[in-house]
């Protein structure tokens, strides 16, 4: 097992000893976004400072350098989730990717009459975009009853499928409760029912080994800002003949063969042709870095990592006997919480008052307020550089959560 | 003067005891209220704020809604001050209020128990909590924008 205090030294937001509120930075809002270590920072910077150029079709060596080092980040990616590198689309995040998805294939091929099934723990990037599919097709939304933990389970899935189901539409991981889906099994009663498995891996791909032949799932979407790498990146994996099946979201420069005058379009193949416009090169290159940084520790050992701290957390904040807790049996690397008697945003902004990042409100899962019965809650995330001391940290704060005003004088 | 020794103590009492026991939450029962709502991009509070004005003065001011402790007393307190005032006594009030959370200068005299917020920019991301119910209710008394 890696020791996270010794990685901390490839991460400048550690190095810099960056403090919040005069006290030492405790994060623990890895499920919005990650620190970047330095070699991601170098890359970036390395684009800006010695390789800044366009990449398609330049006829100059810096040129052609840039589509080498974006194709070998594709490799790498690709690599990184047991793809092939024509089966990854660069985009802006998990939301784009999804985005790309829903009005790229969902509004091409589904109609009136046809069924989308979510469930209610789904991030609003993987329910909007499916609301405006509804809108523009007529095709309907259903939603996958959780079971009473708020998990999504195959025996659920298989009651409210439906012949009419075209799109499963699901999280690996959830963003509030983290629990993991068995989203291989799922994939194979999806496509039992003739329907196609769209995944939402947000909060799965940066934590937990993922390969997505093993999975056998149709599409999946990630960020990679939320796994080491720049903001403004991410990934949409799509099995080949369904991305050949997808229409491009943007079209422009860079994924076209040829047009005319007359409006015949010939457009490149996937994954060129989702790929329109000037690409987010310097963000690209810096992505790769991550993968790179991740394969290198290892992700059997982050997953093993991530589940240590939560258990730890989940039992030290339970010691404390003022915690609500809504997910102490899940898996993922959130723990999500209330402080007994204290307001979920009072709480936040008592623990920004104390050095630590968690984050408060409804997580952009809005509809997953129904089942858990709660306006609001405080969710603390891990990830590979936190250690038990941010934890001890986070609930040392719960343990005196009743002073929360203390955040004011 | 304030009617208080300005205390953290006692700001803090102040704001718990409007945060526990808010006067003047809920919807209004009665007729001529004006309303307007308020809700935030960062964070949980979304409530409405109404007012309703008899003869050129306020008559009764009211919330109803979600809000943590910080906009629950600071809209509380809000309601309790401009009861009584004329629109242009009100528009004042909120901007005693917003120059006291700016930290500009300030008449501490017309805020009274709304000087509890004082410190609210220790805590930046909460410093919309403090003032949302205050620009509410300043967009119905016409004083930032007409609400119609």
């Amino acid at each position: 097992m890696f020791d996270p205090y010794v990685l901390r030294k490839d991460f400048p937001m550690y190095v810099n000893q960056v403090k919040m509120q005069g006290k030492p930075l405790v994060f623990l809002d890895n499920a919005s976004t990650t620190f970047k270590p330095y070699s991601v920072e170098k890359a970036v910077m390395r684009y800006y400072e010695t390789e800044t150029s366009n990449s398609h079709r330049g006829d100059y060596d810096l040129c052609y350098n840039m589509d080498q080092e974006v194709l070998n980040t594709r490799k790498k990616l690709a690599k990184f989730i047991n793809a092939s590198p024509e089966e990854i689309v660069f985009t802006s995040g998990a939301t784009s990717s999804l985005n790309l998805v829903a009005f790229g294939y969902g509004v091409k091929h589904l109609k009136a009459g046809d069924e989308i099934l979510l469930t209610q723990a789904e991030h609003a990037s993987n329910v909007l975009p499916w609301f405006k599919v509804s809108e523009m097709t007529g095709a309907k939304i259903g939603y996958i009853p959780l079971d009473e933990e708020g998990k999504l389970t195959v025996e659920n899935l298989k009651k409210a499928l439906t012949p009419a189901t075209k799109i499963v539409a699901v999280a690996h991981v959830t963003n509030v409760l983290a629990h993991i889906a068995p989203i291989k099994e799922i994939a194979k009663i999806v496509h039992e029912h003739g329907a196609l498995l769209v995944v939402d891996g947000a909060q799965s791909v940066p934590h937990v080994p993922t390969d997505v032949k093993d999975l056998d799932c149709d599409f999946l979407a990630f960020s990679g800002h939320k796994m080491l790498g720049p903001t403004g990146t991410g990934v949409l994996y799509g099995k080949y003949d369904l991305l050949c099946q997808t229409d491009p979201f943007m079209t422009g420069g860079g994924m076209n063969a040829k047009f005319d005058m007359c409006g015949d379009v010939g457009y490149l193949a996937p994954p060129m042709k989702f790929e329109a416009g000037t690409q987010n090169l310097e963000g690209i290159i810096g992505l790769g870095e991550a993968v790179d940084y991740l394969m290198n520790v290892g992700m059997d050992q982050v997953e093993a990592h991530d589940e240590m701290l939560k258990r730890y957390c989940v039992e030290e904040l339970e010691k404390t006997g003022m915690a609500d807790i809504y997910n102490p049996t899940s898996k993922g690397a959130i723990v999500t919480f209330n402080i007994k008697g204290v307001f979920a945003q009072d709480a936040a902004t008592f623990l920004n008052s104390r050095g630590i990042a968690c984050r408060s409100g409804n997580h952009c899962a809005k509809i997953l307020i129904d089942y858990l019965h709660v306006g609001a809650t405080v969710r603390a995330s891990f990830y590979l550089y936190n250690t038990k001391e941010d934890i001890d940290a986070l609930v040392d704060a719960v343990r005196h959560g009743k002073e929360f005003l203390d955040a004011y004088f | 003067m304030p009617t208080f020794e300005l205390t953290p103590q006692i700001m803090r009492e102040i704001i718990m005891d409007h945060y526990s026991n808010p006067r003047h939450k809920g919807v209004p029962t009665g007729e001529g209220y004006k309303k307007v709502h308020t809700d935030s991009v960062n964070c949980i509070d979304d409530f409405d704020v109404y007012v309703k004005e008899e003869g050129g003065k306020i008559v009764d001011a009211r919330w109803e809604g979600v809000a943590c402790t910080i906009s629950t007393a600071s809209t509380d307190i809000l309601c309790d001050r401009v009861i009584g005032m004329d629109a242009s006594e009100a528009h004042n009030l909120v901007e005693q209020f917003m120059a006291m959370i700016e930290e500009k200068p300030y008449d501490g005299e017309v805020l009274d128990e709304a000087l509890a917020f004082k410190n609210t920019g220790k805590q930046a991301a909460r410093i919309h909590c403090a003032t949302m119910g205050w620009t509410a209710l300043d967009e119905l008394i016409g004083g930032k924008k007409s609400n119609d």
